[in-house]
This record gives C-alpha cells, structure tokens and sequence, in this order.
C-alpha cells in the first residue's frame, strides 16, 4: 500500500466514505502532504466511488485545498482591504526578501510557501497573516523577521 | 389529488398543477420565455438567469426555470425592466464569448448567437474578458472542447452525470476562473470518457462538437485512385432531414441515398446489412451461450448484453471491467462493415482494399472512436477510415450545394444495401432486442415471434428500462433443451439507466438471458451525432420514423435478407460463429480505469 | 466628549460557568413559549440578511421529518467582519446554549459548527468546549450532538444554501430558493441555518426576556448587535451597540477626526460619504426612515488619505475571486466592474463608462442567483456614485 492509499484509508476509516465526507477527506490529505496531488484525488475517488474529475471539481473550488505542492509552513497574507491599508505591502517586502522567494512560491528546502489569503477576520489587528493554522497580527518587519526565525529553528 | 393554482402572466390567467415552474406555467399560457442553460432532458440549474422574469411584490427578478409558480402571482415576461435585464444578461455572455461566430461550426445552430441577435446585443458594451490563449482540446478521436465558446451553463455537466453517470466533466474552479474541465483539466482521451457525445447535442454553442472528418472525404472523393464507400446507420435516415429545414421525424432515406451519390461517393451501402449480419451472428452467440448454459451446464456469462453501441462499450470496459465476459463479442454493424468493404466487397468488385475508402454516417460521435481503435484492422488495413456524424453529412450536403427537397428516390447500391426491417429497428431503443428476437425465436422453433404483426411492442418506448420475457415452447428437436424455458431479456438506454442493470449483475441478481444497452438515451436516434435540438418530443418522432420504415419494409426479419444469405454462402460458409466470423466479425475488449 | 452611543454588554459581558445551567433552565420550558418569546423579542440574523430568527425556528418546527439540523454559520468571511470569531473564542458556551435552543424548538438531534478554514486557531478550544456541552447534556438526558464541519476557503460558503452544499461534499454553490432550508436544508432535512450571534442574540432573548431586548435598538430593529470596527480609527475592536445609531454619531466616537466614509457591512455593504453620515441609521431595511443599512456589523473607516478607487478595486478584486461563478451576473459582471473602473482609470474608456457600469450593477442586484451575487454591487454602486471624481482622475 503506498503512503498515498493507506492514508486515504484512514481517513475514510475515521470519516466513512460517503459523499458528504468528501470534504473533511480532501482536509486531512492535504494536511498530511501540504498539496492534493492528482495521485491523491483519484484514490480519494476511487475509495469513495466517484470519478475523479468530481473530485478535482470540488478541490479546486476551496481555495485551501492546494493542488501544487506546498512548504511545510504555508504563510498566508491578508491581502483584503483593512490589511492592504494596513502596510501589508511592506510585509510582504519583508517575508519576501527573508525568505528569498515571491508571493506564490515555496522555499527550495520545501520549509515555506507564501501566498495571499482573502479577509482572514483580523481587520483590527492588521496586518495580519496565518502560518498553517496559527493566527499572527499586528505585524511589523521585526515582527515578522523573529516569527520567520522561529520557524526557521523548527 | 393534484392541487391546482391560478397565477396572471403577461396579463393572462393560467391554471397550472401546483409545483409547475413559471416557466412551464409560461410556456402553457403560450408565452414563450428564452433560456439557455435549462433543458427539458436535465434537472434545472437556474444558473444563466436568461429567463428572469418579473412577479409583481418582489425586489428581484425571478428565475423562471427555477421558481415554482404561485396562486396569484403576477408575472411579466417581457417588461422593460426583464428586457433590459436579460439584453445586460446576454451581453455579458458575449464579453466572455470567442464571437468568432463567422468561422464556428455551429454558427446558425447556436443558442447564444439567436438569443444576441434576437435582443440586438452588440459586443462592445462590455470589455472583452475573454481568457487569452485558450487552447481547443482535439485529442479525443471524438470530441472537440473550446473553452472559448463556453457560456458555463454546465448543461454538458448535467449531461454527463444525470444522463450518463460518466461525470467525465466536471465544474472546476470558482469566481473569474471557473470552467468546464475533465479531471486536472487533462485533455480528454485521457480521461474517464466515453466519447458518447451528448455533451455535444446538450451544448448550446459551439464549446462542444464532433471531431469533424468531413474535409478527408471530399479529399478522398476527389482522389481518382481511391474508391470511396459509404453506409448509413438506420438513424440516420430518420434524422438528416432536420439538418436540412425538415421537421423532425421525417424519413429521407431515398432522397439521403440519391444526395450521397450526387456528392461523389463510388458505392452507397447500408449500414442496415450489417445491422441484419450482427443479428445472425449476436442471435447465435446468445444461442450458443444459452446451450451452453441450458443443455451443457457449463459456466458461461450470462445475461449477454450487446455490444453495438461504442460508448456503452467503452463504458463497460472502464465501470464494469470484470463483467466484460457479459459482452457479446460481435462487432457494431459499422466495425462489421468496415471488415467486409475491404475483404467481401472488394474482392468482389476487384479493387484492392488498400484503395478502398470506407466511411460511414453514424447518428454517433463514439463511432469516430471505435472506427480508430487499434483492433478494429481485421481486414488487414483499417476497417473504418472515417465516421462521420448525421450532422456532418448534412454539412457535406449543403456545401455541395444539392437542393436536397428536390431530389429524387434512390436505392442503395447492392451486395451490401439491402436491409430487412429488423435492422432498422437499431435506430430506436429496444431495436436490436426486437430484431434480435423475431430471428431467435424462429430459429429456435420454426415460427414467426408469437407478437401482432412482428412487433414487439415491451421493447418498445423511452421507459428507462423495458423488459419482458417469451416463452419458448415447440422447440425443434436440435433445441429441445429450451423447451418451456422463460427467455427474459431488458432494455436500457442511457448510460444511467445502463448502471442500474449492471448493478443487478454485479449483485449477481439479473433475471435476464439477454439484454441490450444502447449508451444515448433513446437510443441511436438520440445519439451523438444527432442533429441538435434533440429532446424527447423529437426522440419520439425519431423513433416513430423508424418503425414506419420497419413496416414499410418487404422483409422484415434479419434471417431473410437475402444478401445475408448470399454472403454466408458465398464468404462465410462455415456460417455465424464460424471461423471466418469470429476473425472478421467478432472482437475483444480492453480493460480499463474507472477512476 | 460626550457619547451619544448606546453601548451595551449583551452578547460578550458577563460570561459564566453558569451558562449552561441557565440554559437547561431554559429547556424546561416548552417551545412553543420559547418561539413565542424569539418572535416577540423581532429578533433578526446578525448575518447580514436579516431573517427574523423566531419565524426560521418555527418554519423549521413545523417542518415534518424524523431528522434536522441545526447548523451554526460560522463562516465569517465578508472583509472587515470579526465579530464571530470573538464570540467563538470569548463566549463559546452561549453558542452552543443558542444551538441547544434551536434544537429543541425545532425537534433537531444534530448540530454542525460551519467554522471558516481561517479560523482553524480556534478548533481545539471549541473541541473541548464541545466535550463538556455533551458530558452536561448527556447528564441532563438531552439528545443532541454538535460537530464542528471545517470550511476550506471559500467566502461564499457563508451564503446558507451554499454552506450546505459544501456540507455535503459538493462544490459550495448557492441553491435555487425556493425550496428554503427550513424545509429542504441539509441533506434534504428540515435545517435551520443561523449565524452565530444570532445564536448567541437568541439565548440571550430567552435569558432577559423578549421585553427587555426590545427595550435595546429601536422599532424593527431591535436588540443590540456586535459591530466590528477597522480600518482608520483610533480604536479598532468589537463594540455591542443598540441598533438605530446614526453614522454620525458613530462616526464621533471612532472617527480619527478626518473620516470621509464609513464602509457598512463589508464590502458587499454600501459605503457612506461623509455628507450622508448625519441621515444614516444602523439597522434593518423597512422599520426605517432615511438610508437604513441592513448589516453584517462591519463598519470600516477610511479617511481622506485612502484613495476610493483603490479601496473599490480591492473589493472588486476579492469578488471576481470569490464569487461561486455558477451565474452569469455575478461571475462575469463582477470581473466586468473591476476591468471597467481599471478602464476608466487608464483613459482606455471614457467617464461616461461609468453609468454603462451602474447600469450593470443594478442588473446584477436584480437578476443574479443568491444572496451575496445581489449585494456583490452594493459597494460599486455607492462608491462610484459618491465618489465618481477619484474613479476618474
């Protein structure tokens, strides 16, 4: 069984395999491989019997749901409104140069992916970003340079 | 008891069932509301919001096609306030639209283009947003995708998964980007598809056709040194009219013969030999299987299920791969045709079969399929060099410039045109089942099937699956072992309808010996290739066509065409199932993905 | 300075360990007395839309069907909304006692949390809130379950028909309505929807009373709703505030002195200029004379160094991006908006393009499928009519 089988199995195990698991499914893949990959969604189809293409249909309307691989640590910039007012761009300079990549792509060493995110809710502490699952506001450059160094000794 | 509700449209009152949309309600007061992404053969999306309409009281407009109609209601179809919006509606259509309506394929056959012209929308009220540098998908043997020309009413989406539960395409991604798209957008003869085409006759504009093949032919008829052959399928005679300003439901078999000679074809044969061929030989298959069965008590694959119909064949091989053994290993009457225009039939007219080229018209986008897939060379070359669909034809006829009305009656060329009635009935669903019984039941015991007038009216009708049964009684002594035995046999058309039977099999729970599939619903009237619109009031008339063309035949039972029994005696003499058939005739199948 | 603001604690203040006692105080009444009380107290959704809440429970009570839900909406995605995610994280319990209200009024046995992928943070916490609202349940021989559901990034998810849909492993695409929820909810059952401060707002009608609620906000808008205040303003946060506030006033105790609009109910809300701030009142549509606002509670501030066009694009960027793209206004019309007013900008288009585009935005609130396709041009609309100069020049 490869890890992509036996880790669908489980979480059909833990879910069932009807349709409206479909969602909490494609969740727990990407948590486990930061990414759906085409391998993944056709497993996820063929344990829940549904075709493959229905799956990719409703991967890619989430947007958290990534088909591309992604770093292990998935920052996400607040790119709405209050944030963008806010000075995102100079965060976005910031996270940028620290990690010596642009928006939308992932550190060589597959440790970081940076990417922009729609209103996160933390408007009145903008700017703001989430790394995985966890919230950071108020940010400034020395802000963000010692989150990112933290990571960094993970 | 069904309530009923009164509601004013367009200052008119109409009494309706209660649960009629306003739209039905509408289309009842005989007011006639646009639409594009509803259409009476899939469930309503209410997504386009073409047929908004006014109901007197509400803030917005109202989707028609969605909304049910109300007791007092007061609806306006036509207002200002619809107009205007409906035009804004269209206009945005057109600013995501490849306007390149002069050189599209189904530029005057096209839902977007007649309702643009019909509200005068030009198509530069809006900015063009238009995605740059789309592609066109042309690696189906199929189908052709241009996501150019989609308006995203996912009425091929519907298509795919109501009617076919193939849900080769699917909706993807969201907002600015949404689209029509196969799994990880890859094109589509790598996918789950199963060429059926009724994407094709269910999309409005020009996003999804046929793979057209009709320029190789005009090349191939201006070519001196080749000797070009074409058959029709039975549905296409019943069909082609509409292509050609007839209303549905016409026969234009004659006058289809003599434009087919007028457009430069060497020889035109019929399909419907082949047709008649395929039963002598899927009769006995299915006779050998049940002494098998009955007298031998042998392990054999039963029910057996036909295998005429391309896209219900690749079907089987990606959703029921381990029931491929139920398939009868005949070939589709195009596949037996191709076969035998390049061995029969070119030995008889002595020209060699690599300067023959065969073509046939198919109601059907997955004969385009079948015709190149890498079996299908039991003559030695390829069997089929080109199938081409109902519409094609058409297409071929207007660019020849025949005034096709004018025409008068032709025949088919011998040695391969003539047909019985029984292969007619291919067109329709439940044709092959009753072709196939008015041979089995008189070779098993002597006499004509026991139904009024041959016609076997069970396997009759768009019911998603018929099945009815006879019994066998006063067998000759060669077949005593199916003395009083029930034969029971079902038909499904649609692949939907297809699941639900083999679901029964993989239970292990079929009651039938014999059951036939055709992949469209309706049958090959309702195919692929079909003209378009194809909706149930034309399978209707379609099919209607078809057994008037069966009762006006001479000969109406497979076994007693009498170029069948020439050619069993003349090139296969061993008769059905002999060696010679199984190697030009009959076939095997591939296993493949379902997921 | 003198506060003219009706500020109030209902929903946040005095949070205890007694929640759920109150609570189960509350169960032993019968439900057609606590519908009676939701529907005198004219309670409507805190999410925006603004059904009255009481009417939703008793469609759905008599609804006939051995199963229902009752989902709680806590996919708060409009911009500038963050109030949830307070309540969620401040006073959870009284989430789950609106829930358990609603479950008995309406006969429901399951619940859902329908929690934004955003707010992931908070899943662990709600996980053991949920452990112990099931131990104190299960003592007190209630039947009903709560899961929390995670959302995956989509903003039209919070539009209730799309929620479920999404719940139900398809693609989070708005409903055709009718048939409601209330009726046809989660996999075909009677469902009722709610935002979670209408949960919190209902618990806390039936703990002081229809009457005292009514006592806050004013005739059709009643009770007090949280706000979530952002962008420029001294003093960003969640405030409680009666409905029936005037912008004006609003605008005095969280203006920075130089506010020359006030962006309402996110950025599918309507953004007011300073002209229009003394005649417009905060809450729902019809009790209401003047520019009433019917609100999700976002009220973001900009002065006048923010430059309109550039806070419209930004809006116009978010919906060609998350409208669901099923229907034709809103997909195409939104990308429309954004391209013309770029347009406009560059010269490419003359002005006048302008009223093309309103007269776009108005056949997208009139013919466009769901809720938020409707209200998607509201901030077009508001924006480049108020504003038109800084869309030019």
């Amino acid at each position: 069984m490869t890890l992509v089988e036996s880790t669908v199995t489980e979480l059909t195990l833990k879910y069932g395999k009807e349709r409206r698991q479909l969602l909490p499914i494609l969740r727990g893949v990407y948590e486990k491989f930061h990414y759906l990959s085409d391998e993944s969604m056709v497993e996820v189809a063929r344990q829940l019997d549904i075709s493959s293409a229905e799956v990719f249909g409703k991967a890619t309307f989430y947007s958290f749901l990534s088909g591309s691989p992604q770093g292990e640590f998935v920052i996400r910039i607040c790119k709405t409104i209050v944030c963008d007012m806010k000075n995102k761009k100079l965060i976005v300079d910031t996270l940028e140069n620290l990690l010596k990549i642009k928006m939308g792509q992932t550190t060589h060493n597959r440790k970081f992916s940076l990417c922009y995110t729609n209103c996160l809710g933390l408007c009145h502490k903008a700017p703001a970003m989430l790394i995985n699952n966890e919230a950071y506001t108020d940010l400034t450059p020395d802000k963000v340079r010692q989150i990112i160094t933290s990571y960094k000794n993970r | 008891m069904e309530n009923y509700i009164t509601l004013t449209i367009d200052n008119r009152e109409v009494t309706v069932p209660e649960g009629t949309s306003i739209l039905q309600a509408a289309h009842k007061a005989k007011v006639n509301i646009p639409t594009l992404c509803y259409h009476e053969d899939l469930c309503v999306a209410g997504n386009c919001r073409i047929c908004v309409v006014e109901v007197e009281g509400s803030r917005t407009l109202t989707a028609s096609c969605s909304t049910p109609a109300s007791n007092g209601m007061v609806i306006h179809t036509s207002s200002p306030v619809v107009r205007n919006a409906r035009k804004d509606i269209i206009a945005l259509l057109v600013s995501e639209h490849n306007t390149q309506c002069t050189t599209c394929y189904r530029s005057l056959n096209c839902e977007l283009q007649s309702l643009a012209a019909e509200y005068n929308v030009d198509n530069t009220r809006y900015l063009s947003v238009l995605k740059p540098n789309i592609q066109v998908d042309r690696s189906s043997w199929s189908i052709e995708k241009d996501d150019s020309k989609c308006v995203r009413c996912q009425r091929c989406v519907r298509t795919c998964s109501e009617l076919q539960h193939v849900n080769a395409i699917t909706v993807a991604h969201k907002g600015k980007d949404m689209k029509i798209s196969t799994f990880m957008d890859l094109p589509l003869n790598e996918v789950v598809c199963v060429n059926c085409g009724q994407c094709v006759i269910h999309c409005p504009t020009g996003a999804l056709t046929e793979r057209r093949y009709y320029d190789d032919i005009w090349e191939a008829i201006g070519d001196p040194n080749k000797h070009v052959v074409i058959n029709t399928a039975p549905s296409v005679r019943v069909a082609l009219g509409e292509t050609l300003d007839y209303p549905p439901g016409q026969r234009v078999t004659g006058k289809m013969v003599a434009a087919m000679k007028k457009l430069g074809f060497d020889s035109v044969l019929d399909t419907d030999f082949t047709a008649d061929l395929t039963i002598m030989e899927e009769g006995s298959e299915l006779l050998l299987r049940l002494k098998k069965a009955f007298r031998d008590k042998e392990n054999v694959a039963l029910p057996m299920i036909s295998s005429c119909s391309p896209g219900w064949v690749k079907y089987i091989e990606h959703m029921y791969p381990e029931h491929l053994d139920n398939l009868s290993t005949c070939k589709s009457p195009q596949q037996m045709f191709g076969t035998l225009a390049k061995t029969y039939y070119a030995h008889k007219i002595g020209v060699k079969p690599e300067d023959i080229v065969s073509v046939s018209v198919m109601p059907c986008a997955a004969k385009k399929y079948e015709a190149n897939r890498p079996e299908m060379k039991a003559s030695g070359f390829q069997d089929i060099d080109a199938g081409l669909t109902t519409r094609e034809l058409g297409r071929m006829i207007r660019q020849a410039g025949i005034d096709f009305g004018k025409l008068e009656d032709e025949k088919f060329d011998s040695m391969m045109g003539d047909s019985s009635g029984a292969a007619v009935l291919f067109g329709a669903t439940g044709g092959v089942m009753e072709a196939a019984l008015r041979t089995v039941y008189e070779i098993v015991t002597g006499r004509p099937v026991p139904f009024k007038n041959l016609n076997i009216m069970a396997a009759r009708g768009l019911e998603k699956i018929k099945e009815t049964s006879i019994l066998l009684k006063g067998c000759k002594p060669e077949w005593d072992f199916l003395e009083g035995v029930e034969l029971r046999v079902a038909v499904a058309h649609g692949l939907k309808n297809a699941r639900t039977i083999m679901e029964q099999i993989k239970r292990n729970e079929s009651p039938y010996h014999f059951i036939e599939i055709m992949a469209c619903p309706g049958g090959c009237i309702g195919g692929g290739g079909q003209p378009i619109p194809t909706n149930d009031a034309i399978r209707k008339k379609r099919i209607a066509a078809i057994y008037a063309e069966d009762e006006g035949k001479e000969i109406r039972k497979s076994h007693e065409n009498p170029e069948i029994v020439q050619i069993y005696k003349d090139f296969l003499p061993e008769g059905p199932l002999g060696k010679k058939s199984h190697k030009l005739l009959h076939t095997h199948y591939t296993k493949r993905n379902r997921y | 300075m003198k506060l003219s603001l009706k500020k109030v604690d209902l929903i946040l203040g005095s949070y205890s360990n007694e929640e759920y006692k109150i609570l189960f105080e509350m169960l032993s009444r019968n439900s057609d007395e606590i519908l009676k009380d939701l529907i005198e107290s004219g309670l409507k959704g805190r999410g925006g839309a603004g059904f009255p809440t009481g009417l939703k429970w008793k469609l759905c009570a008599e609804a006939v069907s051995d199963d229902k839900y009752i989902i709680c909406n806590a996919d708060e995605g409009e911009p500038g909304t963050f109030k949830d995610r307070e309540i969620l994280d401040r006073v959870p319990k009284r989430v789950l006692a609106g829930m358990a209200l609603a479950a008995k009024v309406t006969g429901a046995a399951k619940g859902y949390i329908y929690l934004r992928a955003e707010y992931s943070f908070l899943v662990n916490k709600l996980q053991k809130e949920l452990e112990e609202f099931h131990k104190i349940l299960k003592s007190n021989n209630i039947k009903f379950n709560v899961e929390i559901f995670m959302g995956c990034g989509a903003y039209i998810c919070g539009e209730e028909t799309a929620l479920l849909q999404s719940m139900e492993g398809k693609r989070g695409e708005p409903r055709n309505k009718p048939p409601f929820p209330t009726t046809t909810g989660y996999l075909g059952k009677p469902t009722v929807v709610n935002n979670v401060e209408t949960l919190v707002s209902a618990f806390m009608v039936c703990r002081i009373g229809p009457e005292e609620f009514k006592k806050l906000g004013i005739q059709g808008s009643s009770g007090s709703k949280l706000f979530s205040v952002s962008g420029d303003t001294p003093k960003p946060g969640i405030y409680d505030l009666e409905f029936g506030l005037s912008l004006a006033e609003f605008v005095d105790e969280f203006g920075d002195g130089d506010t020359k609009a006030v962006q309402v109910g996110g950025a599918s809300g309507f953004c007011v200029p300073r002209k229009k701030f003394n005649e417009t009142t905060i809450g729902y549509r019809g009790g209401l004379t003047g520019d009433s606002l019917p609100t999700g509670g976002s009220m973001m501030l900009f002065n006048s160094s923010r430059s309109m066009y550039n806070i419209l694009r930004n809006y116009l960027d978010f919906f060609a991006e998350e409208s669901c793209g099923q229907c034709t206004p809103c997909r195409i019309g939104c990308q429309q908006l954004k391209n013309g007013i770029e347009a406009v900008k560059k010269g490419e288009k003359d002005p006048e393009y302008l009223n093309q585009l309103l007269k776009l935005s108005d056949t997208m609130k009139i013919t466009s499928k769901c809720g938020l396709g409707q209200s998607v041009a509201n901030s077009f609309s508001s924006i480049v009519t108020n504003f038109t100069e800084e869309m030019i020049y």
